[in-house]
């Protein structure tokens, strides 16, 4: 009987270490990657980096102005379109939980969530770059919206959903209009959990190449205007890790340093964040 | 006095009107959002048009891709999307199982269970171009000796390169979801359990893996729709060739193409109609099941959460 107690207790024990042997496994190549990313990127971020168009092939030297300046501008651009759609659509869906719009919008929410990066690139090259006759920022910034407005539609109705209906009931009964109990009452309480999903879902869209590669499609000039091809962070690394040279090599390591910070540093405030609000996003 | 009444007036007035205004508003956005996705499908299918009409279904299991021949068959493309995501899911299940259980059951809270669950979190956030670059410079030679050592030709770049990444890129999605469903497992169940002598072990096997059945099934599914629409790691790692090996081991270690990749490295070249339709088709193809998978998904994890 002993022995027999003894073999469970040790399955127990052994079962234990293998998951946690297999739970700790996954960050190493988490670590790994980290690691090597900063190891290559480091040396090259400088002022001269940071300011410079890329060299022509055979010259070194040269930076990322464009990829940079060209990510802030799509990104802030699909901020733009997105943020305020969705917002106003993860106020009705919190709003009005029990219509057939609803339910038919949180059905299209959730296959928003799951289409494929590359599909969207396709749609939005047919929606925006055809018409136009010219691939552009501005289509770019259109596929990263639509990548954008799921998580701030979801962040937004669960942090709203978290609120006391007290709260709405209080502002309605002493006759605050509905438009002003929204938007002075209900909003500026769940302002902190809408705030990490807007973070979260920027974090996730500044990082995406599929969808660019057929809509702003990539530029090796700075260029600031919203209707030509522009370059942005994720596309030069693509174009470039996947180019014969050395020198591109080295410009496309320290844009991808630049870029994992940036989506790092993201991720963690929004932890901070969303630490006192508890939100599964 | 009726001067300040009728301000009053206007003013609640105006109010009302922006009441309605704002309840507009607020119905149109989520119908815009209805119309994106209804706008997806009509212009994927409008697309496909001419690809659906000349090429028929038999475009699925054609075997051969020859844009110059003008022969289109998506078999090879299937093939490696189903075998690169399948073997993704197979390598990932055991890590995202192992987490789950350690941060449901063993480690619930505390610095280092927090520590875990962001690192994890993390390992969804890095930008999947940067996993492609790294993969390609230092699992890509890592893959090549290993080829060598193993006999077959050493491309290093290929389906199972491109697996490999992929089961990286998609444990967090079946490990937080697997976490919170195990973290929500009545402690009821596991006490009985304990009263009756059960190791730990046991009480896992037994009593939380049943019960969360479901709940962790649907998590590997939406790994699964995340494997199936990976598009830049996949296509900068699995060496871009429409052809078909002969063997399976020339399959699975060399060089191929799956529906996104394809659809990322041809598009900007398809210079027929023919062509580019067909590349349409498969992106139907690939919104189709990736929103077939994630919406069954979704449902049983709405259904396990309410029961």
């Amino acid at each position: 009987m002993d022995a027999r107690i003894r073999i469970r207790n040790i399955k127990s024990i052994v079962f234990k270490s293998v998951i946690m042997f297999l739970a700790f496994l996954v960050t190493i190549p988490l670590i790994v990657i980290l690691i090597y990313i900063i190891k290559q990127g480091v040396m090259q971020v400088n002022w001269h980096f940071l300011t410079n168009v890329p060299a022509p092939v055979g010259e070194t030297g040269g930076g990322i102005s464009n990829a940079l300046v060209g990510s802030i501008i799509i990104v802030a651009l699909s901020s733009v379109i997105a943020i305020p759609i969705g917002m106003l659509a993860g106020i009705y869906l919190s709003e009005n939980p029990g219509t057939k719009l609803a339910h038919y919008s949180g059905l299209c929410v959730d296959i928003l969530q799951g289409v494929p990066s590359i599909v969207v690139g396709i749609v939005v090259y047919f929606w925006v770059v055809k018409p136009l006759g010219t691939f552009s920022a501005i289509s770019g910034s259109i596929a990263l919206a639509m990548m954008m407005m799921p998580i701030v539609i979801r962040s937004t109705e669960q942090t709203l959903k978290l609120l006391p209906d007290t709260l709405k009931e209080a502002a309605l009964s002493l006759g605050v209009p509905y438009h002003r109990v929204i938007l002075k009452v209900i909003i500026p309480c769940g302002f902190s959990g809408i705030l990490s999903g807007i973070m979260l879902s920027i974090a996730r869209i500044v990082g995406e190449t599929a969808p660019l590669l057929f809509t702003a499609f990539g530029n090796p000039y700075l260029s600031t205007a919203i209707t030509k091809p522009m370059q942005s962070l994720p596309l030069l690394i693509f174009n470039y890790a996947t180019s014969p040279y050395d020198d591109w090599h080295n410009l496309a390591w320290g844009a991808s340093f630049i870029l994992l910070m940036f989506v790092l540093i993201l991720n963690i405030s929004t932890k901070l964040i969303t630490r006192k609000w508890n939100i599964q996003l | 006095m009726p001067l300040l009444k009728n301000k009053r007036l206007d003013l609640s007035y105006s109010q009302m009107k922006w009441e309605t205004v704002f309840k507009r508003l607020l119905i149109t956005m989520s119908a815009v959002l209805v119309m994106v996705v209804v706008g997806i499908l009509i212009t994927l299918i409008v697309q496909s048009m001419p690809s659906i009409k000349s090429l028929g279904v038999g475009y699925l299991w054609g075997k051969v891709w020859d844009p110059v021949q003008n022969i289109y068959g998506a078999w090879p493309f299937l093939l490696g999307t189903l075998l690169t995501s399948f073997t993704a899911l197979i390598i990932s299940i055991p890590f995202s199982y192992a987490i789950s259980i350690y941060l449901g059951e063993y480690n619930t809270r505390g610095w280092l269970s927090n520590l875990l669950k962001n690192t994890v979190e993390l390992i969804a956030a890095v930008p999947s171009v940067i996993y492609g670059f790294w993969g390609l410079f230092v699992l890509v030679p890592v893959i090549r000796l290993l080829e060598m050592k193993m006999g077959v030709a050493p491309y290093g770049v290929g389906v199972f390169t491109s697996s490999l990444i992929l089961a990286v890129m998609i444990i967090p999605y079946a490990a937080s979801l697997g976490t919170s469903l195990i973290r929500m497992v009545p402690s009821p169940l596991k006490e009985g359990a304990y009263a009756l002598g059960a190791t730990r072990f046991e009480v896992i096997r037994s009593v939380i893996l049943p019960y969360t059945r479901s709940g962790l099934f649907a998590g590997i599914l939406l790994s699964l729709g995340r494997a199936l629409g990976e598009t830049m790691a996949v296509a900068m790692l699995i060496g871009n060739t429409s052809t078909i090996g002969n063997s399976f081991k020339e399959i699975f270690f060399g060089p191929g193409n799956t529906m996104a990749s394809v659809i990322a490295s041809q598009f900007t070249e398809a210079d027929h109609t023919v062509y580019l339709s067909a590349l349409i088709e498969l992106g139907l193809v690939l919104f189709f099941v990736t929103v077939i998978i994630n919406l069954i998904g979704k449902k049983i994890i709405t259904n396990y959460t309410n029961n």
